[in-house]
């Protein structure tokens, strides 16, 4: 059987051999507990890790004191968002984010609604764009945290981070952004975009799972109530033994990505917009969803007009795509970010994710051009909605 | 002169079996919800190793949760039922201790629960005590506490992350934690295992349903073989508990002057927790380093501070906690290794 072609680098990356190659020794040689303070195997094991922490911080512009490692951007979310509502109280009480930020998120939102904060989720434009306007009008001497993240996971936009944070910054709200799928595409610079707390994500760059970090910013300083009992480790905001290994990997992963972004962008943009020319070239009824412009290389999201979607990710031989985010793909809901951005059920359902990476290469974009077209041709001839379509019927338009 | 490693209940360093099969998945892509074939064949080696960890303790795969270690397992079962007061033992992991605690119930001499003190009072609830210490090794008479507890209608929680590979886990406890790095398995990694799979433990993390939407986050696959690995390749543990324990007797006959606590009681085979009276820990340890000797004064997840072991202190023993050493064995100590460090430590006593 051969291998499939791999285009769903939103969901996780393959880990970089020179990120595995650093880890190795980690996991045999230097296997000491960074929190062992009385011989060398702990003080190897620290000094590595606090090499990762640097790497990290200068990737987003911070100090590495700033950085709090955690198991993955789901911990860094729930830590944030919980962790400084927690530690402020309820004297401020409202906490704004966007329809269609990240599960942990408005799962994280949710718990402090029953706890009585006040939750607005704002809408996003067409485009998945937040409205600016909409926002500052949201935010009043009550708000306490405005969530919004940097890059979308199923879209790819981009959110305009320095005006959101300049309008925080100006209005006295924390200003928190998963950037899961921003670190190492986009440029970050906590103090120019003012962000107060960041949430980051290893496997989304080619490093290990399990294990994330919290941006959180000391000048001025932003406080915490830490989510996890224990030992005190990170300075109290997150005990557990730190995974020495997987942080060596993620570190050399950030290391990788600030020295390489810049090229890879153009690459990727010209891979993607190959990919996008080839479908949309031979498919009537192509839509992307999502702002062109205010997007990163490695994402397409692209809606059929008159196919029946449950069937179409199926059809779609030896390329591994999604519908929508990893974490719910499982179910059988069409996507609640499409449907934000005003798409009817139908089309939300019939929608690919196509997200593309470092090992990408144009041959398998060609192949997943035939496979895409291929795929959505032979849905629409089973489709009544085609049939309705070739009949001229207004009924179907999408 | 080669390093002698005796920290193992810090961390014991990374088992072949663990290190290839997590060597293997890192090169390999796939997010284990993906629908995929990259995204199945992660979600295969997810469930394969839940089996595996589900097959030692003798429970149902279903109830196996995968956290990020001991730390946040022991949080998550604390955490999980805010309706009921939790009763914790006096020499708990602090991720237990500095949790919300509503009672403490003290330890007598030896490190063992007080069991008379567990009872007292005793209306539901949920009852925290630790199957092994990590510091001192000794062994709770968790079948007991399983007993009163469940007839007073309390769920018992055991943190069995030192006892894990190095006894029999026993059957009873409603929750039980684990971490892989403590068997040789890779950091980053542990379990929360509930007998019952149904049972009704509010999440902590929230997010995308991930473990039953017990513990939300991309799961760490990696990491999860591996220690599904470690704990395959843990052999026959009596056999080797025997082996750890001659070794372990073998030290604390070398230095007759030592003081050793809990030894009195059933504790762990690899763990010796003693202290040479008059000599600080510090001093000890530093000693020790010189001679390229890697022990521990209590627990290593501490602030970076030598604090006097609150282990050590619950049990009542004031004059000694800042002296105390805990020396640890596993499953890559050797005997020649134990013959070259009663020779330092004997050198090192004697220089004092």
């Amino acid at each position: 059987m051969s291998k499939a072609i791999y285009l769903d680098y939103q969901a996780t990356t393959p880990c970089d051999p020179r990120v595995v190659a650093k880890m190795l020794p980690f996991f045999t040689e230097a296997f000491g507990n960074a929190h062992s303070v009385t011989h060398p195997f702990g003080w190897e094991a620290e000094e590595a890790g606090e090499l990762a922490r640097e790497q990290v911080a200068e990737l987003i512009g911070a100090e590495a004191k700033e950085i709090t490692f955690t198991s993955g951007a789901t911990e860094s979310n729930n830590l944030a968002i919980k962790g400084l509502a927690h530690a402020y109280g309820t004297r401020k009480n409202q906490i704004i984010t966007l329809a269609t930020e990240h599960k942990c998120v408005l799962e994280s939102c949710r718990r402090l609604e029953s706890e009585g904060y006040r939750v607005t989720v704002l809408p996003v434009k067409a485009d998945g764009l937040v409205d600016l306007e909409i926002l500052a009008a949201s935010i009043s001497e009550q708000t306490l945290l405005v969530s919004v993240m940097a890059v979308n996971n199923e879209i790819g936009v981009i959110q305009p981070l320095a005006e959101i944070g300049g309008l925080c910054r100006s209005r006295g709200a924390f200003f928190h952004s998963d950037a899961a799928q921003a670190l190492g595409k986009i440029d970050l610079d906590v103090d120019r975009m003012n962000i107060d707390l960041m949430s980051l994500s290893s496997h989304k760059i080619y490093g290990p799972k399990g294990i994330g970090a919290l941006y959180v910013r000391r000048r001025p300083r932003v406080r915490l109530m830490a989510e996890m009992d224990g030992g005190g480790q990170e300075r109290g905001l997150r005990s557990g033994t730190l995974a020495t290994p997987l942080i060596v990997g993620f570190g050399e992963a950030c290391r990788i990505a600030g020295e390489e972004m810049a090229e890879e962008r153009v690459r990727l943009r010209r891979l993607r917009d190959r990919l996008f020319q080839g479908v949309n070239g031979r498919l009537p009824g192509v839509t992307l969803n999502g702002s062109t412009d205010a997007r990163i290389p490695g994402n397409l999201n692209l809606s059929f007009a008159w196919v029946e979607g449950d069937q179409l990710l199926r059809a779609i031989r030896d390329i591994a795509v999604s519908t929508g985010s990893a974490c719910s793909a499982a179910t059988l809901e069409p996507s609640y970010v499409l449907r934000a951005l005003g798409l009817n059920s139908e089309l939300a359902h019939a929608s690919l994710r196509i997200g593309l990476g470092r090992f990408t290469t144009e041959e398998e974009i060609d192949i997943a051009i035939e496979r895409i077209v291929e795929a959505v041709s032979e849905q629409r001839k089973v489709s009544p909605l085609w049939a309705m379509h070739l009949e001229g019927s207004p009924l179907v338009d999408p | 002169m080669s390093p002698i490693y005796l920290d193992y209940n810090a961390t014991a360093p990374l088992r072949e079996a663990a290190f290839a099969a997590m060597t293997q998945i890192l090169r390999q892509t796939g997010n284990a919800s993906s629908v995929h074939r990259a995204g199945r064949g992660a979600r295969r080696v997810l469930e394969e190793a839940r089996e595996v960890v589900a097959d030692h303790l003798g429970v149902s795969p279903r109830g196996v949760i995968f956290t990020s270690g001991g730390t946040e397992a022991n949080n998550m079962a604390l955490r999980g039922f805010p309706g009921r007061r939790v009763l914790a033992s006096a020499v708990e992991h602090p991720s237990v201790l500095k949790g919300p605690v509503d009672r403490v119930i003290p330890v007598d001499r030896d490190g063992i629960v007080d069991l008379k003190a567990l009872e007292d009072g005793l209306d539901g609830g949920l009852v925290s005590v630790m199957l092994a210490n990590n510091e001192t090794g000794v062994i709770q008479p968790i079948a007991e506490v399983i007993d009163i507890a469940h007839r007073h209608g309390a769920l018992v929680h055991v943190d069995a992350v030192q006892a894990l590979g190095k006894m029999q886990i026993p059957q009873g406890a409603d929750l039980i934690s684990l971490s892989a790095h403590k068997i040789g398995g890779p950091q980053g990694v542990g379990a929360l295992v509930l007998t019952d799979p149904d049972l009704d433990l509010a999440a902590h993390s929230t997010g995308g349903g991930q473990e039953r939407w017990h513990r939300a986050g991309t799961e760490n696959i990696a990491g999860i073989a591996g220690f599904a690995a470690a704990l395959r390749d843990l052999g026959d543990i009596e056999a080797e508990a025997a082996r750890l324990a001659a070794l372990r007797d073998r030290i604390e006959a070398a230095v007759p002057e030592a003081v050793r606590f809990g030894h009195r009681v059933e504790r762990l085979p690899n763990t010796s927790c003693l202290a040479i009276p008059g000599q600080k820990a510090q001093t000890l340890l530093m000693a020790l380093d010189l001679e390229s000797v890697a022990v521990s004064a209590g627990s290593a997840c501490s602030s970076g501070k030598l604090a006097p072991s609150g282990v050590l202190l619950a049990m009542g023993e004031t004059d000694l906690a800042g002296s105390a050493i805990r020396i640890s064995l596993g499953w890559g100590t050797s005997e020649t290794e134990i013959d070259q460090f009663i020779e330092r430590f004997s050198r090192v006593t004697e220089k004092l």
